[in-house]
């Protein structure tokens, strides 16, 4: 089998078969898009992760009068109790790596400072916060440490980890994303069956081309060639299309737009999307390759 | 080179086998017609030939190959020593005469500078040197078979097969298709020719006897198993035996000896 006389008929087929062939490469490019989509939101999920449990705080918050923590009753955190508070907070280094204290008032102005385009920010009153001591850890795990020695302490309001909110928003990160990858299987399943009747069209509007190849003794491989190199190729295509509007989401929605929109945290960039890439593109092929050679097998006799 | 030995082919689902203990053999450089009516099983014979079908019991050996065991990875190897030609034609109508016998070549890997030289060598065996560029429409009937001859014959093949090859066509082509089949033939291929036409072979037979060194018989029609024969195939073969190129004449097997019985009934 001469390898030009191969791709002259591919070239002939493909634009025989266009419309098959572009509906082919549409239904892969938008599986292949969300599959890329969904796995690069679990980078995502990953990389935000490795982020913010670097920086997690566990906050201690004091009473204030009239605090709404039921540990207080209604009374304020007497100075004694404040400096026993850092005192223990200090023994414990580490895993306790910096100790912060931050006032009511302080508090209050960060609030209005972090939301400051919305209407919350006129409703709050500086009553509703409390001064705090905001612990960073050497290791983000270790947080029960602190949750257990103070929790019910004298003067000691609450103890938040913010770990447990960051983890209550990954976890909907994560789910976002499995969603993606079922919706793109979903996807997978359509571009497979889609695969496989293109070419059991292709094989009966070409019965004349493969009886005359068996006829003069061509190989199996050389009947069914052209049929898996055609899918091959549109598939691949549309994989392609995909990798690029995956390079195109990334590179201007998150490098060109979200990253600047949000400073605040770390983003996946172009070299997650070549993580990807390959694998997604191999899976492609594979998947081409297997769907044409089980639809050979049936419906082009050789 | 073929041999049916009491071969029987039922097609699933078929009431009454297409071929019912049919034996036949053919020797190297022969010409032979397989004459029998419409539903006789000709074509069928043929297709046992070439393993387009598996006989349902009996032997049949082509080209030195038992066909009921031959593997499928084996037939493409066994069709490159046969060339087919059918009463359809089975051109490829988007593609010239050229590269309708090209095609031939190509799908086989053989190479463009043995395309470039074979291709345009059998177009003037069969008669349509300068035609070359046309397309299948664009020929009448009997050039469209010579097409499909040279697409048979290209591959240089022991064996050409050819199913009704001038039913599409009318007598005076016929005549010189039948014509081209011989000669093809002299230069050394074994050919069978099925065919429902018997004045057709008869005056081919006529007017070839004289020319040929060869000797031609009609064997007597075979009605197998002629108790019911609608319901049982039957067909005669009318062979003209040359004597290979190669070697001497069959011993036992003198030269115009009435070889009747080829197709035996059993």
């Amino acid at each position: 089998m001469r390898a030009g006389f191969v791709l002259g008929e591919l070239g002939t087929g493909l634009r025989r078969n266009l419309s098959m062939a572009v509906s082919v490469i549409l239904v892969t490019m938008i599986s292949m898009y969300l599959l890329g989509l969904g796995l690069l939101a679990q980078r995502q999920v990953d990389t935000m992760k490795d982020y913010w449990y670097d920086r997690v705080q566990v906050s201690i918050f004091l009473c204030v009068e009239g605090s709404q923590y039921a540990a207080c009753s209604g009374k304020a955190t007497t100075p004694t109790q404040r400096e026993q508070i850092k005192a223990q907070l200090e023994q414990m280094k580490p895993p306790v790596k910096e100790i912060f204290y931050e006032s009511q008032a302080d508090a209050f102005k960060r609030f209005k400072e972090q939301f400051k385009n919305s209407p919350l920010a006129e409703q709050a009153t500086e009553r509703a916060f409390a001064d705090s001591f905001r612990v960073s850890l050497t290791d983000a795990g270790k947080y029960d440490v602190i949750v257990s020695s103070f929790s019910g302490a004298p003067g000691v309001g609450r103890v938040q980890d913010q770990k447990q909110l960051l983890d209550r928003f990954f976890a909907f990160m994560n789910a976002v994303s499995w969603g993606a990858i079922a919706l793109s299987a979903l996807m997978v399943l359509c571009a497979v069956l889609l695969m496989a009747t293109t070419i059991r069209q292709t094989a009966f509007s070409r019965r004349r081309e493969t009886g005359i190849m068996r006829l003069v003794g061509a190989s199996n491989a050389t009947i069914q060639l052209p049929f898996v190199l055609e899918t091959l190729v549109s598939a691949l295509v549309g994989a392609s299309l995909a990798m690029g509007l995956l390079w195109a989401t990334v590179s201007y929605g998150i490098g060109g737009y979200l990253s600047k929109a949000l400073m605040d945290t770390a983003f996946i960039g172009m070299t997650d999307v070549f993580a990807v890439a390959p694998w997604v593109v191999g899976g492609v092929a594979i998947v081409a390759v297997l769907t044409s050679w089980f639809t050979l097998r049936r419906y082009l006799r050789v | 080179m073929i041999l049916f030995d009491a071969v029987t082919k039922t097609y699933p689902k078929a009431t009454r086998p297409a071929l019912s203990e049919v034996s036949l053999e053919v020797e190297r450089g022969e010409f032979v017609f397989i004459v029998g009516s419409s539903g006789s099983g000709k074509s069928t014979l043929l297709r046992l030939a070439i393993r387009e079908e598996r006989a349902t019991s009996g032997a049949v050996l082509v080209a030195g190959r038992e066909l009921r065991t031959l593997p499928d990875r084996r037939v493409p190897m066994l069709r490159r020593e046969i060339g087919t030609v059918f009463q359809d034609f089975r051109l490829l109508p988007n593609k010239s005469v050229f590269q309708n016998v090209a095609f031939a070549l190509q799908v086989i890997g053989k190479s463009r500078a043995l395309i470039r030289q074979t291709v345009p060598e059998t177009l003037r065996v069969v008669g349509l040197e300068g035609k070359e560029k046309r397309l299948p429409h664009q020929l009448s009937g009997g050039e469209q078979q010579r097409v499909a001859i040279a697409r048979a014959i290209v591959n240089k093949p022991t064996i050409l097969l050819a199913d009704e090859p001038t039913g599409n066509l009318d007598p005076a082509t016929s005549r010189a298709i039948v014509e081209l089949l011989d000669r093809i033939n002299r230069s050394g291929t074994t050919v069978v020719v099925a065919t429902h036409d018997h004045e057709m072979v008869n005056e081919f037979a006529a007017g070839s006897s004289s020319s040929t060194p060869g000797s031609w018989c009609a064997t007597r029609p075979t009605a197998t198993t002629a108790r019911r024969p609608r319901q049982s195939p039957s067909f005669e073969s009318m062979r003209a035996t040359r004597t290979p190129r190669m070697g001497p004449p069959m011993p036992g097997r003198p030269e115009g000896s009435a070889d009747a019985g080829r197709i035996r009934p059993r």
